[in-house]
């Protein structure tokens, strides 16, 4: 019998990893910023250096590492939840449902409301990403456990579905507007100020907090059912605070950057293999190692044919396209 | 020990596809340390104990603990009372055999979750009551089927109930292992929670436990003790087959073998 030391990463590292990426992502890009410029922006005298680092990158790269980190910790619970080593927002169309919510608000003017941070874009988000959640909670309740595949058949078309009725829609709605809606579409970061930071953390927060906090349960759903209703715990309503912090979560990454799919489904087996199974360490080890290398990616992204920005979700999906299929056919 | 009285009166259940049914009227669980409900395949075994675990809620009738709907409680407030072990656990995670105990004692933690020394107390016992506490480290998918029950024995009676209810708590395996886990199960009856399990070996049953329930189609055929209940009579109208009814050379206590060959007879035909 294989007996092996496991390997027990301490969160310690990934939060270095998170702080590292914060901390030296800005730096780079299309243009080269001289530390002395932009430690100037800090005194009396604005510079442009200044401008692009503490207006464009730093937000940019925060909003990577929290769309990154949120997407991989709602991967890691919806996994538990569906029993599912592919289940993510995106595999599962959440993130296809809440596009279209997002895009209706964008591209019909009269949808296009804010009140500060609150958006009719996030609340149409919001609605999608619940409309998905509602449905496959619908099939699961109906048909008892609705097999993976099916599940996943159904979520992939829903998501490929939505990106092309998005792009259809387009055409009649606001053909103007094409190129910047189809880089929305691919998931995309171009963002300037703190502004779009908000608007994820509206629904984002408290939408990781409900995750977070059922992290034990989702150590006993693991178990089965059964058996985390024998150890005392509330399955049902476990599983309605899960949708519900999902569907708040993947509202906040697809209203600031587009559904980005394969952070969400494979960062958290990376975190189990390299920290253990209990969920206490997976869902913030997957936050903070999720956001780094979301931003990681999008780094690359903005650098690789600078000027022209490459959509981070391009990228994610060239690179976990191939481990999606793998887990698939390994299963 | 046990001062818990779980009670199912006027108990009716169907699932919604067909027209099996389970009925059951004033059954009481917690006054001997270890009852066994037996019966053939389909006989309402586990759907009974499901109903008393309040895994499953009654189409009509009640469930009580202490004359308390099991309705009206909470899943930890019941958990904190009632163990229930089901009969698969398919685990999604290769978790250790000390965090698979530690998770037994999720209905007494508070606020966030974190163990005092008492409760890991309580899972040290568990797991030296199981006899596991050597290989508290090892993941489950490194032990063989017996340890692995064991494993998760040790998360219920880390649980500390007063009742602890087990479904097949020996299906899928070994005679000898089979009747380890009888023998620890009626060691625990002795010192903690009374034990209601359900098994489909009547001789297991016959030898440890000191009541049997017979269910047959929903319904209960006998109700006793081993030697009131398996009898050749009662035996053939639940299991529609003659069997031979022996004594076991050690207990005294009765002991089933099939026959070769099945006599012929009006009783024989239907079988």
């Amino acid at each position: 019998m294989r007996e092996g030391p496991r390997l027990r990463v301490s969160l310690w590292v990934y939060g270095a990893l998170f702080l590292a990426a914060l901390a030296v992502l800005p730096w780079i890009g299309a243009a080269r910023l001289a530390p002395q410029a932009v430690a100037a922006h800090l005194g009396a005298v604005r510079t442009a250096e200044g401008l692009i680092f503490f207006h464009q990158r730093v937000p940019r790269v925060l909003l990577a590492l929290l769309t990154g980190g949120a997407l991989a910790l709602t991967g890691a619970a919806l996994q538990v939840l569906f029993r599912n080593p592919l289940a993510e927002p995106w595999t599962l169309g959440v993130s296809g449902g809440a596009a279209i919510g997002a895009f209706a608000a964008q591209a019909v003017p009269a949808l296009d409301l804010a009140f500060g941070p609150l958006t009719a874009t996030q609340a149409l988000a919001l609605a999608g990403a619940a409309g998905v959640m509602a449905m496959i909670y619908g099939f699961a309740r109906r048909w008892g456990a609705v097999s993976a595949q099916t599940l996943l058949l159904a979520g992939v078309t829903i998501s490929i579905v939505s990106g092309s009725l998005i792009m259809l829609m387009t055409y009649f709605v606001a053909p103007y507007r094409f190129v910047s809606f189809h880089r929305w579409m691919m998931g995309g970061l171009d963002v300037i100020g703190y502004r779009d930071v908000w608007t994820f953390l509206v629904p984002g927060l408290p939408g990781l907090a409900i995750l977070g906090w059922l992290a034990r349960e989702y150590n006993h759903l693991a178990l089965g059912e059964d058996t985390a209703l024998g150890h005392g715990v509330d399955v049902a309503r476990v599983q309605r605070w899960t949708f519900l912090g999902a569907g708040l979560t993947t509202a906040a990454c697809v209203t600031v950057a587009g559904p980005i799919g394969f952070v969400g489904m494979i960062v958290p087996h990376v975190v189990r293999r390299l920290s253990g199974f209990d969920n206490r360490r997976v869902l913030p080890g997957a936050f903070l190692l999720g956001g780094a290398v979301l931003a990681l990616c999008d780094g690359v992204g903005r650098t690789v044919i600078a000027p022209t920005e490459i959509p981070v979700g391009a990228i994610t999906a060239v690179l976990g396209g191939p481990v999606f299929l793998y887990i698939l056919v390994r299963r | 020990m046990s001062e818990a009285r779980l009670r199912l009166d006027g108990v009716g259940f169907a699932y919604t596809d067909g027209p099996w049914r389970l009925s059951v009227d004033g059954l009481a669980f917690g006054v001997e340390r270890m009852v066994c409900i037996v019966g053939p395949n389909g006989s309402g075994k586990s759907t009974l104990l499901r109903l008393a675990a309040g895994i499953l809620a009654p189409r009509e009738g009640s469930v009580t603990l202490d004359g308390r709907p099991l309705a009206g409680l909470g899943r930890r407030a019941i958990a904190r009372r009632l163990g229930f072990l089901p009969q698969e656990t398919p685990a999604l995670f290769d978790y250790s055999v000390e965090e698979v105990a530690g998770m037994g004692r999720y209905a007494h933690l508070r606020g966030a979750g974190v163990m005092t020394a008492a409760d890991r107390r309580a899972v040290a016992r568990a797991l030296d009551a199981v006899d596991m506490t050597g290989l508290r480290e090892r993941p489950l998918s490194h032990l063989s089927g017996g340890e692995r029950r064991r494993a998760l024995i040790a998360s219920v009676l880390a649980q500390e109930p007063e009742l602890l209810l087990l479904d097949e708590p020996t299906g899928a395996l070994d005679m000898h292992h089979a009747a380890a886990v009888m023998r620890l199960l009626s060691d625990v009856g002795g010192s903690g929670p009374a034990v209601v399990l359900v098994t489909h070996d009547v001789n297991l049953a016959a030898l440890f436990g000191d009541r049997l329930l017979l269910l047959a189609e929903g319904r209960v055929a006998a109700d006793g003790a081993a030697a009131d209940v398996v009898r050749p009579g009662i035996m053939r109208r639940a299991y529609g087959e003659d069997v031979l009814v022996r004594t076991h050379p050690e207990s005294g206590g009765p002991l089933i073998v099939p026959r070769r060959r099945v006599p012929a007879g009006p009783e024989a035909a239907h079988a």
